[in-house]
């Protein structure tokens, strides 16, 4: 093992892809000139001169574009700055990328990335603090996927740009200076499968991205109570992986779904909706969620931090479903 | 409507009798498979919406030309003409269209999302303004490959008013992209004229502020297509950069078929197709250079309607879809291995 940052970590699947494959290429706005806003991109230009390009702002063409290369022989990756920016280019996610294999009954693969960082960082206010996994849940065709750390972050990026099919990869902000433990060999974080961060027998606590790190610290706050938490990390948010957190479920009895994005519409809704679907007989109690307050996020720190779900929220809702007092 | 020509060097006197003729026999085709279509939508045979190229076929037959197979293209919602000049199969279209296994999207698609990616033809496309950046993207992997592949993006007037128009222009100027960008003006955009909807009279005219080479030729004269596409895609091919091509038609039929077209006359419609019929004007030409006689012509008409003709029983004959079909397709992998896919 060795450590190194998230940041690193997208850089070395990058690295390692583009080295693999001729027809890998990324583009974006301010990648390299400015290495990406959070140096994600740093060095990557000089190592494969024209293979990565910086674009005008132009999100409907990054986006589409990506489209067009994919089916044409090469496996883009684009880079959209901010997941908010997103929405610029929602025709060409939804109707375009999303629609295209199945529309022209399977006739071509569309292996592409679109490299999304989300989330809630430094007062970046409304339109540079969202995540918005929420928007694209209702979309058949996309693949979307969200690394918790940088072991996660480099395998699944690297098993993005194989899929053969339109893969989001949202990367939370907050993440990208933050260090862990990768393997030091290849490898691979298979798309479609969640992991077990934390075992635990008595609330399964099912999040991903950011959160996942908040739900392990109160997770261990929560063991000192003598509450037994399970910490479920989805990694791939579609296809969402239920077996994980069925089985969870069906050990705990309880069910907490914490995520960054607002709760109304979030994919909390579906996850519950899914275990009560799949598990309603083993529920002890309501299925939770945790979330951001249904809110722009605001600028204002005071404001920021009221509407995000903090950790307090999260062992409040863990209490709750235990009956606790809290 | 008065515009600019720009005198391309006539690179189709230099074609084949073989080919010139070939150029005639490709708008036929499309004609007859347009035509037996308007009639199966109109006897409810066919689903859905249909939007013909009746009228317009000589800018298909002009650009496509000047394709292989291993060039792409961008299409639009009125796409019949496009695939047919690319090299689509007849009969395969109408099993599409008629929502067959055997149709190019094995019934998913129909009409606007008529598509065969093995020939280059990257697909029509039900949002107006859908196929530039699709377009952009097939040039980009152009360049990545550096391989000499061209992409020729087709779109109406209408849909030079939209956004993507701006920004796929732009980048495909500024990387110097091997994309034609060819413009069907037919003056129509659904009940909505041209001349009320876009700020210049002339389309090409927008390319100048893309730093691009724009011109209009007149889109119903299949020899100045075939010329001005000549000379366009050569540059691209060469690594010139992309280039607008507005080609000036007239929508003959209605939007869709079926459309009661309340905002014209039939006078209006009547004079285009009686004095501006693209295949007549060719035919004509041809005759009197001595390239085509009416025996030749009439059994040309012949063939394309038993093309067409086959295709239909072809398309009759072929079975429809199992409804678990609707699971196939999504994705890559099958949908047993990520069921909640199709949850």
């Amino acid at each position: 093992m060795k450590t190194i940052t998230f940041s690193q970590a997208t850089l070395e699947a990058m690295r390692e892809e583009m080295q693999r494959d001729p027809t890998v290429f990324v583009y974006g706005e301010d990648i390299v000139r400015q290495g990406g806003i959070f140096g994600q991109f740093k060095g990557l230009p000089e190592e494969f001169p024209g293979r990565v390009r910086d674009v005008p702002i132009s999100e409907t063409m990054i986006v589409g574009a990506a489209l067009g290369a994919a089916l044409t022989g090469t496996r883009p990756v684009a880079d959209m700055h901010f997941a908010d920016f997103i929405g610029v280019a929602f025709d060409e996610l939804v109707n375009q990328i999303a629609k295209n294999r199945y529309m022209f009954g399977g006739q071509a693969n569309i292996p592409l990335v679109i490299r999304a960082p989300d989330g809630i960082i430094n007062s970046a206010a409304a339109q540079h603090s969202q995540s918005v996994e929420g928007w694209v849940q209702n979309i058949p065709g996309l693949i979307v996927v969200a690394p918790s750390s940088p072991a996660t972050a480099k395998g699944l990026l690297k098993s993005s740009i194989r899929q053969n099919d339109p893969v989001i990869f949202f990367e939370h902000k907050v993440l990208y200076p933050q260090k862990g433990p990768v393997p030091e060999e290849e490898y691979l974080t298979p798309i479609g499968r969640a992991e077990v961060r934390k075992p635990g027998k008595d609330v399964t606590i099912v999040t991903y991205s950011i959160m996942v790190q908040k739900c392990e610290e109160a997770a261990m706050e929560l063991e000192k109570e003598g509450i037994s938490v399970e910490v479920i990390d989805l990694l791939t948010l579609k296809p969402l992986d239920m077996q994980t957190v069925v089985d969870s479920v069906k050990k705990t009895h309880r069910c907490v779904i914490v995520h960054e994005a607002v709760v109304t519409g979030g994919l909390g809704a579906e996850i519950a909706s899914q275990v009560q679907e799949k598990a309603f007989f083993y529920l002890d109690a309501p299925v939770m969620r945790v979330g951001a307050k249904n809110l722009p996020i605001a600028f204002s720190s005071v404001l920021e931090k009221f509407i995000a779900a903090n950790q307090d929220d999260i062992k409040r809702a863990v209490r709750s479903v235990l009956y606790r007092e809290g | 409507m008065p515009f600019q020509k720009k005198e391309f060097p006539d690179k189709f006197a230099a074609l084949s009798k073989e080919d010139k003729v070939g150029l005639l026999r490709t708008m036929v085709r499309i004609r007859a498979f347009e035509s037996r279509v308007e009639e199966l939508f109109l006897n409810r045979r066919i689903p859905g919406f249909v939007h013909l190229y009746i009228g317009e076929e000589a800018i298909a037959s002009g650009v496509m030309a000047n394709l292989s197979k291993n060039d792409w293209i961008t299409s639009t919602h009125r796409g019949h003409g496009h695939a047919i000049a690319k090299g689509a199969q007849i009969h395969r279209m109408m099993a599409e269209l008629f929502g067959k296994t055997t149709g190019y999207c094995k019934g998913k698609g129909g009409s606007m999302h008529i598509a065969d990616f093995s020939v280059g033809m990257l697909g029509a496309n039900g949002v107006v303004g859908g196929g530039y950046n699709i377009a952009v993207g097939a040039g980009m992997s152009s360049m990545i490959k550096k391989t000499d592949q061209v992409a020729v993006c087709f779109f109406g007037d209408g849909a030079s008013n939209r956004g993507t128009f701006h920004e796929a222009m732009n980048i495909a100027s500024v990387w110097k992209l091997p994309v034609i960008f060819v413009n069907e003006n037919n003056q129509w955009a659904s009940t909505t004229p041209t001349s009320f909807a876009t700020s210049v009279a002339r389309i090409a005219d927008r390319a100048k502020g893309y730093g691009m080479e724009g011109y209009t030729v007149d889109g119903n004269n299949v020899i100045e297509v075939y010329n001005a596409a000549a000379a366009l895609v050569e540059a691209a091919r060469k690594g010139k950069g992309p280039a607008l091509l507005e080609c000036l038609t007239y929508r003959i039929k209605g939007h869709y078929v079926g459309d009661p077209e309340k905002y014209r006359t039939k006078e209006e419609v009547q004079k285009h197709f009686t004095e501006n019929d693209p295949i007549i004007r060719y035919a004509d030409w041809m005759k009197g250079k001595g390239l085509i006689d009416d025996a030749a012509l009439a059994t040309m008409k012949a063939e394309a309607e038993k093309e067409v003709a086959d295709g239909e029983k072809f398309a009759e004959d072929s079975p429809l879809p199992e409804k678990e079909d609707a699971y196939n397709d999504l994705f890559s992998f099958s949908p047993s291995e990520f069921p909640e896919v199709v949850k």
